[in-house]
């Protein structure tokens, strides 16, 4: 690890300011990701900004009858909290599906959404990459690509989102509360991450300075239909070669609104909120969820390696939603499918 | 106490509570909690194996809480209670997940041993395994190259049935 400066922000304000002040510094939460890169030398800035005291531990129920979660909430006492559990039982079987459980008592919620990815290349100085060298060239185009994207990725970059949280976060179309020089805004999930088109050294579209203070969850009819199936290389502990965090709410037979978020696949979670609209009023059948399987991976390209994706994703949305529908989601310590 | 060799490098003042007894120190901010115990504390029980979070071996308690230590910079838990190995029993008082370890052969060459014990003990405070299915789920932070998973779930299953042990240990 490189040496660098640090200083411990007491305040949001002060954190900020500091971000404000130098520009090659970033902020340490729970260090998982991190301190991870920094030892590999794939992050090696000037300073760190430790926001460890600020005041952002809290899971709070707003007036209006959302969820607050604050950046510095750790993913286990989001998954464990009987709150979320009841009313976004979606995200909590998503970050149960995710890393260890030494790692998500360690990892916050702001850092989960900020962590990179877990590209080879990425990793390794050695290699070109634009995601870490803007300009040097994508090693993974061309080299091995088993864990790489199938939609959404560009000639500079075919990396993937490695978050399970973030994918049942845009299913259920969570908001990001955001801090920066020019005050708090509101992000909507689908809007924080973003695809690598000519920028892939951008994995999201916070505004320099700014910096994560909550994500928001508004109540939902997703409940009794909900899944979160993961598909990995070893049944724990692994990332997800494609993931889906699918929800659904089914009336008088039809489904009323449906939700599909994918992980493992791209750049960020996918979700095609125009295309889940079509399914509106459909039957919630195996045959309606091939149809939504087919139109979410239209435009899906494998880059050889990872071709396989393409059909894996396919029974993996068939299989998510089938399980949403009947009121059976995936069981996270015995996976068996069910 | 010191670590690193200039002092023209940034040191934090940093004071930890390891296994029971305060510690001040004066840290530079890029040593890690897992290099704090094995270097100048000399606590060896707690190992470095991948140093990447992906194996577990370095697992400690902070605050009660099982981590990762090769993750964490130690400056950034400035106050905390840290529990190594070597703080849940002695060989002379061995706490249950210890002893039972011993008597269910749950390991074989020994180096994942110490982070599986302080993860075990972390997820006996948790309180969320209910089942054989559950602790193995939630052991899987601990990677064991000898395979000698079948009885560490055997050695973590006895200790949580037996609650009264467990109590007792606690007090």
């Amino acid at each position: 690890m490189r040496p660098f400066d640090y200083t411990r922000a007491e305040t949001v304000r002060e954190a900020v300011a500091a971000l404000v002040a130098n520009p090659e510094a970033q902020l340490l939460a729970g260090g998982t990701n991190l301190v991870d890169l920094m030892k590999y030398e794939v992050a090696h800035p000037a300073a760190i900004i430790d926001i460890n005291h600020l005041p952002l531990r809290q899971i709070e129920e707003l007036a209006d009858g959302s969820l607050r979660i604050g950046a510095l909430v750790s993913n286990a006492a989001v998954a464990y909290d009987s709150r979320v559990k009841e009313r976004y039982p979606l995200l909590a079987s998503a970050i149960l599906a995710g890393a260890s459980p030494q790692l998500r008592n360690a990892a916050t919620t702001g850092g989960n959404l900020l962590q990179r990815t877990r590209c080879y290349y990425f990793y390794d100085p050695s290699s070109p990459c634009n995601k870490r060298e803007p300009g040097s060239g994508c090693s993974a185009i061309g080299g091995v690509n088993r864990i790489h994207a199938i939609l959404g990725a560009s000639d500079k970059c075919i990396a993937v989102h490695p978050s399970d949280m973030c994918v049942a976060l845009a299913a259920l179309a969570a908001t990001v509360e955001v801090e920066g020089p020019e005050g708090r805004r509101y992000i909507p999930f689908a809007e924080f991450h973003r695809l690598p088109g000519d920028h892939p050294e951008r994995d999201n579209t916070l505004a320099p300075g700014e910096m994560v203070l909550a994500v928001r969850l508004e109540g939902n009819h997703f409940v009794p239909h909900h899944s979160y199936l993961k598909l990995r290389d070893r049944l724990s502990f692994a990332f997800a070669l494609v993931s889906v965090a699918a929800a659904m709410d089914i009336a008088d037979g039809e489904i009323v609104d449906l939700r599909v978020a994918l992980g493992g696949v791209a750049h960020m979670p996918w979700r095609d909120s125009l295309a889940e609209a079509e399914f509106a009023g459909a039957p919630p059948t195996e045959e309606t969820f091939r149809k939504v399987a087919v139109r979410l991976l239209a435009g899906a390209k494998g880059q050889g390696g990872n071709d396989f994706k393409i059909p894996l994703a396919h029974r993996a949305i068939v299989r998510a939603l089938s399980q949403a529908a009947a009121g059976t989601p995936q069981d996270q310590t015995v996976k068996a499918f069910q | 106490m010191e670590t690193g060799a200039s002092h023209s490098l940034p040191s934090i003042p940093v004071t930890l509570t390891v296994n029971g007894e305060r510690h001040r120190f004066e840290l530079h901010p890029w040593v890690t909690l897992l290099d704090l115990l094995r270097g100048p504390l000399q606590l060896t029980g707690t190992k470095k194996g991948c140093d990447q979070g992906q194996c577990g071996a370095c697992t400690v308690l902070i605050d009660g809480e099982r981590i990762n230590s090769c993750l964490k910079l130690a400056v950034s838990v400035d106050g905390a209670e840290i529990t190594t190995v070597e703080g849940l029993g002695t060989p002379e008082n061995m706490h249950p997940l210890q002893k039972a370890f011993l008597e269910h052969d749950a390991y074989q060459c020994g180096y994942c041993t110490p982070g599986q014990i302080c993860s075990a003990a972390g997820l006996l405070a948790e309180g969320h395994a209910h089942s054989r299915a559950d602790i193995r789920e939630l052991m899987s932070g601990n990677l064991c190259r000898c395979g000698a998973y079948t009885n560490i779930a055997d050695a973590v299953e006895e200790v949580m049935g037996n609650q009264a042990v467990l109590r007792e240990a606690a007090e």
